[in-house]
């Protein structure tokens, strides 16, 4: 599903300075920040049908910050990111979820998750019966299915 | 022109092919028209790395959002439960849980044993052999032997328990609930040409597997190795009716767009409490000007949804997460009418296993307890893989004014007026969201889960369409009789969810299956004399 994004260049900006806010680099975790030249680039390809509703919502984002999200002194852009968030509705919606899409689906942040590296299908997973013993009382139980006269 | 059918079958979904593989053994000539087309395993979300994500576009349940070709749009803004369905071969059993409760006897008595409602014009027992035949095609698995169920036999073994089904059946037991494996149209061994699930997770948008039974892998080979034919992208613009007041056919739109006339002695329609009487109203005609067969002013009427009450929370242990069906175990605790609670009903409780790391994350971001920054990372790995679910599937009772009409400027693809809902939750219904809510808090905090969160209801949670064209024996207070046939149009069957009566307090499919091979079954044996 990729498609020609047709954000301004001021617009991938302040998209890229956004997925830092939301999700940064970790050292401690050892993950790249949602602002990381892969993960940008798998938003960009795979906006789709997301691409209006980002694209209103980085208005908005520019709005609030009457300049590049990044030159904001950091006091200024946390202050402006809970606005974006607190009055953005879905459109600030949608943007966050692209953003967080592609983050858990990056190959070096479910490594660090320890998820493989694949979609379900078609290895599937293993699941373990669990413990029926659990079921006993239940099994011990008389009939208390309503009667119906 | 187009030869002429013996029986027309409108919608190809849980009920169209149930009602398609019954009628098949007449060798009468039956069509089934459906709007959408085939669907291709290969290309299911599980498929590819990007599966989560198209739950939010090409697959998610909404109509509305997911847009494809063969949706038609719904003006759902004034109600407080959105209305989810896929359209296609399989209809929503494409898309749904597999969950696969029954309604129980009592349910259909609601005005006899706790005066609401009406009572169904028929009842469990002369459901229950259609239960069993449908339970063996969609191929169920699950334990028999439910004390606070009625009696199912499943051909095939219930799905594990997993973590997440020890944990809250460990809970349950500690509060003194009723608990069960839940029956569910997973296959859990090789069936009937059916893979055996190798748990996937991510279930309700289509199985890539094949082991969730939906009814383009089910009844529909079947149906059509018996000459049923099927015709897909076929949109039904309406039911002509003659001077005699019977159904002649139906106009539609085949797969070129081209207007199409398809003359039928019989038309079933199949298209679920939202597309059945979206249908009749816009057949309306000079003999029918309410919309067909609606001398009762009922259609589209009585609508209800199940109001869901979800709460989850996170256990410290891990959890099947996604790497398991949803399905796990339902309760029967609050089922039945206990006054003393508040309000009349109850409700069934369906328990979840968890989610995938994306959905997590969107979910707990959007509830505002997974952070932004630095300390996204930690609480994440807290959250992710940890959580497990508790539903209150609320038993919704019939009011008129919760209803489907005509949007008078919505249009689908092909300039047919789309269904507006009104709906409105009713005070009894509230109240047993409440009492689904602190029950399901206490059964979470017996499993030690904290981070607690709510849906009360589920927005985009309109499963279960279901009332708008009700079943009963008075012309005057139902739109179809006791077996199915429009009291008006004595050529013209409704087979769905729109025929329920009352919702019970659990998720309807394979009720809707039942009662659509009863119906044919009756049309079956009244063939000499089916228009009397």
């Amino acid at each position: 599903m990729s498609v020609e994004t047709n954000l301004t260049a001021a617009q991938r900006d302040d998209l890229r300075a956004v997925a830092a806010m939301i999700i940064p680099a970790s050292t401690e975790y050892n993950v790249p920040g949602a602002d990381d030249a892969v993960i940008q680039a798998d938003m960009l390809a795979t906006l789709g049908r997301d691409a209006p509703a980002v694209s209103a919502a980085l208005d908005h984002l520019a709005r609030l910050a009457g300049q590049p999200l990044a030159r904001l002194d950091p006091a200024r852009r946390d202050a402006v990111a809970k606005e974006f968030r607190a009055s953005g509705g879905p459109a600030a919606a949608t943007l966050v979820r692209v953003v967080l899409q592609c983050y858990y689906r990056d190959d070096r942040v479910l490594r660090s998750l320890g998820l493989e590296l694949r979609p379900p299908f078609p290895k599937g997973y293993e699941l373990e019966q669990g413990d029926w013993s659990l079921l006993d009382p239940i099994k011990a139980r008389p009939s208390t299915l309503r009667r119906t006269s | 022109m187009n030869k002429p059918v013996d029986v027309l079958i409108i919608g190809a979904g849980a009920s169209g092919a149930a009602v398609a593989w019954s009628l098949a053994d007449t060798k009468m000539h039956i069509l089934c028209l459906d709007q959408g087309g085939w669907m291709s395993q290969t290309e299911y979300p599980s498929t590819g790395r990007d599966w989560e994500a198209r739950f939010y576009g090409d697959y998610s349940p909404s109509p509305n959002i997911r847009a494809r070709p063969e949706d038609y749009p719904v003006n759902d803004d004034n109600s407080p439960i959105k209305v989810v369905n896929f359209n296609g071969v399989g209809g929503s059993t494409v898309m749904y849980t597999a969950h696969w409760p029954r309604l129980h006897p009592s349910d259909f008595r609601v005005k006899t044993l706790d005066g609401v409602a009406d009572d169904w014009p028929i009842d469990y027992d002369t459901l229950a052999p259609f239960f069993a035949e449908n339970d063996r095609i969609m191929g169920t698995s699950g334990l028999s032997g439910d004390p606070a169920s009625p009696l199912t036999d499943p051909p095939m073994p219930p799905q594990p328990l997993g973590r997440s089904g020890a944990i809250l059946g460990q809970a349950m037991n500690k509060l003194g609930w009723h608990w069960w494996p839940s029956d569910t149209t997973v296959a859990t061994m090789d069936y009937e040409g059916r893979a055996r699930c190798i748990n996937l997770g991510h279930c309700t948008p289509a199985c890539a597997q094949g082991a969730k039974a939906s009814t383009d892998i089910t009844y529909w080979p079947l149906a059509l190795r018996a000459g049923v034919e099927l015709r897909t992208h076929c949109r039904v613009r309406e039911i002509v009716t003659n001077d005699e007041g019977m159904a002649s056919g139906v106009i539609y739109y085949d797969k070129d767009g081209v207007e199409q006339f398809q003359a039928a002695e019989v038309v079933v329609i199949a298209c679920n409490g939202i597309g059945t009487p979206r249908l009749l109203l816009n057949s309306a005609s000079k003999h029918f000007p309410d919309g067909l067969a609606n001398s009762s002013g009922l259609v589209g009427k009585n609508l209800m949804f199940h109001p869901y009450s979800q709460v989850y929370g996170y256990v410290e242990q891990p959890t099947d997460s996604n790497r398991a069906p949803p399905t796990c175990l339902w309760s029967k605790e609050f089922y039945d009418t206990d006054l003393s609670r508040g309000f009349v009903r109850g409700y069934g409780i369906q328990f979840g296993r968890g989610a995938g790391p994306v959905f997590e994350a969107v979910a707990s971001e959007a509830k505002g307890i997974l952070p932004w920054g630095a300390d996204h990372h930690r609480v994440f790995r807290k959250l992710n893989g940890h959580r497990i679910a508790a539903s209150a599937i609320c038993e919704d009772l019939p009011e008129e004014h919760n209803r489907v009409t005509l949007d008078p400027v919505l249009k689908d693809s092909h300039g047919i007026p789309a269904p507006r809902i009104d709906y409105t939750i009713s005070e009894n219904s509230a109240k047993m969201m409440e009492h689904g809510i602190a029950r399901a808090k206490e059964v979470l905090a017996a499993a030690g889960a904290t981070d607690i969160c709510v849906n009360s209801p589920i927005l985009y949670g309109g499963w279960h369409l279901l009332g708008t064209a009700r079943m009963g024996s008075d012309p005057k207070r139902s739109v179809v009789n006791e077996w199915g046939r429009s009291h008006d149009v004595k050529n013209l069957f409704i087979v769905d969810g729109s025929v329920f009566v009352t919702s019970g307090g659990v998720n309807p499919t394979s009720t809707i299956q039942a009662i659509a091979l009863y119906v044919a079954d009756q049309m079956k044996q009244r063939l000499a004399n089916l228009f009397d």
